[in-house]
């Protein structure tokens, strides 16, 4: 009997190989390495928030922020989320574009937002960054809320927007120089040469933006966003537009990044969010429908664990009331080709009991499928939308 | 992308300088270097400043307006009569473009989500399109020269007439950036922009004013009169620095500025 891997399908042997080298790849996003590497000061919780609120309600009234007196309180824990958001709404007129969204991002998660046009992903990214103001509910930052430290805010914030845009009439040099100065970095020459290293733009570095395709364009937007080393990336939808190449060494650095930074991506692509994301959030009318690990979205696709076994030969009835019986048996039956579909409830892989059901039976073939987050992203999204 | 790999956690040299105090105006500068390399970036600068001078020069020595090689007077007051009007025209060309592409292009919230304040953003761009228009003025200096051939001219009339085109190019520039921020289209701005101008330039006419006080009676006659950017321009080009002229043109160029911030600030996800 062979057990084969093909397209959509997997043996049991590559499915448990595989989930192994997620829970591996899965930055952690605690640990005592990135503690000491960032150099950051663990302090209690209330008293990191008691602190800073104290300390900005006096400023606050004279918006004039010392920054380095916010920077001394704002350190925060390597355990604590930099990002948390919470009961954020945004209404668009009658329609309720964010509607009381709950999540956090810590340090090492890569979170990615999917969701179809007008779920509210690009909305929630704009309260975060601090450009749209919420209705109600609130997002922190590194510990300081948004609408309270915007300035502050936006300096610990790397924010590629939709549509990557930039100023056409400068030259990339020239736009990242604009945009470190605006970020008041000390070494303006060193960081955008950083920059433009990172994200392969050296070649086109005196080219005006305008002239320049819309691959680069984007890369550009990314340079910006990674300009002043930010602790958070947000990045909307930061692979559109680019070629196959590109989109590669793009997940490559958002992977690289990843172990010291939040970071948070919204993308239509779902084999990008289940690559380079150890969390997904699927939104749908301003809710979040699902949170949790791309792992455990495709465990629970529907189609996920379903055995797919060929024969030589017919297959007695015998064979499908045997497995019928069992109670994780959701349906056994024949296909159109001749194969046998043997569908486990919930996902569940159940390969052992199959194959000890049929092995008095000629097997030549048996493909094990795995679930697709696209079919997930479907089931849960088109019950919201309808 | 040979680099792309390159370490985050390394650079943290460019981690942005503490202890600098953050005002309300934090990214003035920046935006206000960008704004003005901005305008030569494209020909349209230099374009702007070809038309200013050659309708400035036409004005001012034309017989049908300002006569000056035919009065044969050391006076630069015929250049600046016509420098309103010339204003009302070409000051909402420079400042059309300063919001209303922003938003048109999304870079509104590129700009906005940098560690700027809008105020700082909008003034910025004021300060970018005030120096344009402060060089193009300045650029009529030959007219001086030609002038002190003439005879001996009132030095202090001719400063204050530069004192007073600077302070009314504020002026322009305030009401034209409120109108950029209100439309996403460039040539709505202009248009919004230009009739404004010339609402604050016409109430300040004679006839305008006899026309209202006719209908409305004097005190809302006194009113328009006291808002007319004409009646001022004038009063500081006499040659006398006019504190209550000065105050005007401030004030003025304030409200515009505050109202237009307000604007954006309601706009700019718009």
């Amino acid at each position: 009997m062979d057990t084969r891997s093909e397209s959509g399908t997997r043996t049991a042997e590559a499915g448990a190989m595989s989930s192994q080298e997620r829970a591996a790849s899965a930055p952690d996003p605690a640990t005592p390495e990135t503690e000491r590497e960032t150099g950051e000061v663990r302090l209690d919780d209330d008293e990191v928030d008691d602190e800073v609120d104290d300390e900005v309600d006096d400023e606050v009234t004279e918006e004039v922020e010392t920054t380095s007196a916010v920077d001394a309180a704002r350190r925060i824990a390597a355990d604590q989320p930099l990002i948390a958001v919470q009961g954020l709404v945004k209404h668009y007129g009658e329609i309720r574009a964010v509607d009381s969204i709950e999540f956090e991002v810590r340090r090492g998660d890569v979170l990615a937002f999917l969701g179809p046009n007008g779920a509210g992903k690009t909305t929630a990214m704009k309260m975060i960054t601090g450009f749209l103001e919420p209705d109600s509910g609130s997002a922190r930052v590194c510990g300081m809320d948004v609408s309270r430290h915007p300035i502050e805010i936006r300096r610990r914030i790397g924010y590629l927007p939709e549509n990557a845009p930039s100023y056409g009439d400068m030259t990339v040099a020239a736009f990242l120089d604009f945009i470190a100065e605006a970020r008041g970095l000390d070494d303006r020459p060193a960081a955008v040469a950083r920059a433009m290293a990172r994200t392969g733009l050296e070649s086109v570095a005196g080219q005006v933006i305008e002239t320049l395709s819309k691959g680069y364009k984007r890369r550009v937007g990314l340079a910006q966003a990674l300009i002043h080393d930010p602790e958070v990336l947000i990045l909307d939808e930061p692979t559109d537009g680019l070629d196959p190449n590109q989109k590669e060494l793009v997940h490559q650095l958002i992977a690289n990044l990843a172990t010291t930074k939040s970071i948070l991506i919204s993308t239509h692509i779902l084999d990008e969010a289940e690559r380079i994301c150890n969390r997904v959030v699927i939104l749908s009318q301003g809710k979040i429908l699902v949170d949790s690990t791309p792992a455990a979205l495709v465990e629970r696709a529907p189609g996920h664990n379903v055995v797919v076994i060929t024969f030589d030969g017919d297959v007695p009835e015998r064979v499908l009331g045997r497995l019928r019986q069992h109670e994780w048996c959701e349906s056994a039956g024949m296909l159109e080709d001749g194969r046998l579909e043997i569908r486990p409830r919930a996902g569940q892989n159940r390969l052992a009991e199959i194959l000890s059901a049929v092995e008095d039976q000629a097997v030549r073939d048996v493909k094990v499928r795995e679930g697709r987050l696209e079919d997930l992203f479907r089931e849960v999204t088109k019950g919201v939308a309808a | 992308m040979s680099a792309i790999g390159t370490s985050a956690s390394t650079s943290t040299d460019t981690s942005t300088s503490t202890g600098t105090s953050i005002s309300r105006f934090v990214g003035l500068k920046p935006v206000f270097r960008r704004e003005f390399r901005a305008y030569f970036a494209s020909p349209l600068g230099y374009i702007f400043i070809v038309i200013f001078l050659v309708a400035s020069g036409f004005l001012t020595v034309s017989r049908d307006f300002g006569r000056l090689l035919d009065l044969r007077e050391a006076s630069l007051d015929p250049m600046f009569t016509y420098i309103p009007w010339l204003f009302v025209v070409l000051v909402p060309a420079v400042s059309m473009r300063l919001w209303a592409e922003e938003r048109k292009t999304g870079t509104v919230e590129l700009l906005l989500t940098l560690p700027i304040s809008l105020e700082g953003a909008y003034l910025g761009k004021f300060l970018a399109g005030w120096s344009f228009l402060g060089l193009s003025v300045a650029l009529t200096a030959p007219a001086i020269y030609q002038v002190a051939r003439l005879g001996d001219p009132d030095w202090g009339s001719i400063v204050a007439g530069y004192l007073a085109c600077l302070f009314a190019a504020a002026a322009f520039l305030s009401i034209g950036l409120l109108f950029s921020a209100l439309s996403k289209n460039q040539v709505v701005a202009f248009i919004l922009a230009a009739a404004a101008s010339v609402i604050f330039l016409l109430i300040g006419l004679p006839e305008a004013q006899d026309a209202v006080g006719s209908w409305l009676g004097g005190y809302p006659e006194q009113l328009l009169g006291s808002l007319s950017l004409l009646d001022h321009f004038e009063r500081m080009t006499r040659g006398l620095i006019d504190g209550r002229a000065l105050l005007f043109f401030v004030l003025f160029t304030l409200g515009w500025l505050v109202g237009g911030m307000q604007v954006l600030r309601f706009t700019k996800t718009r």
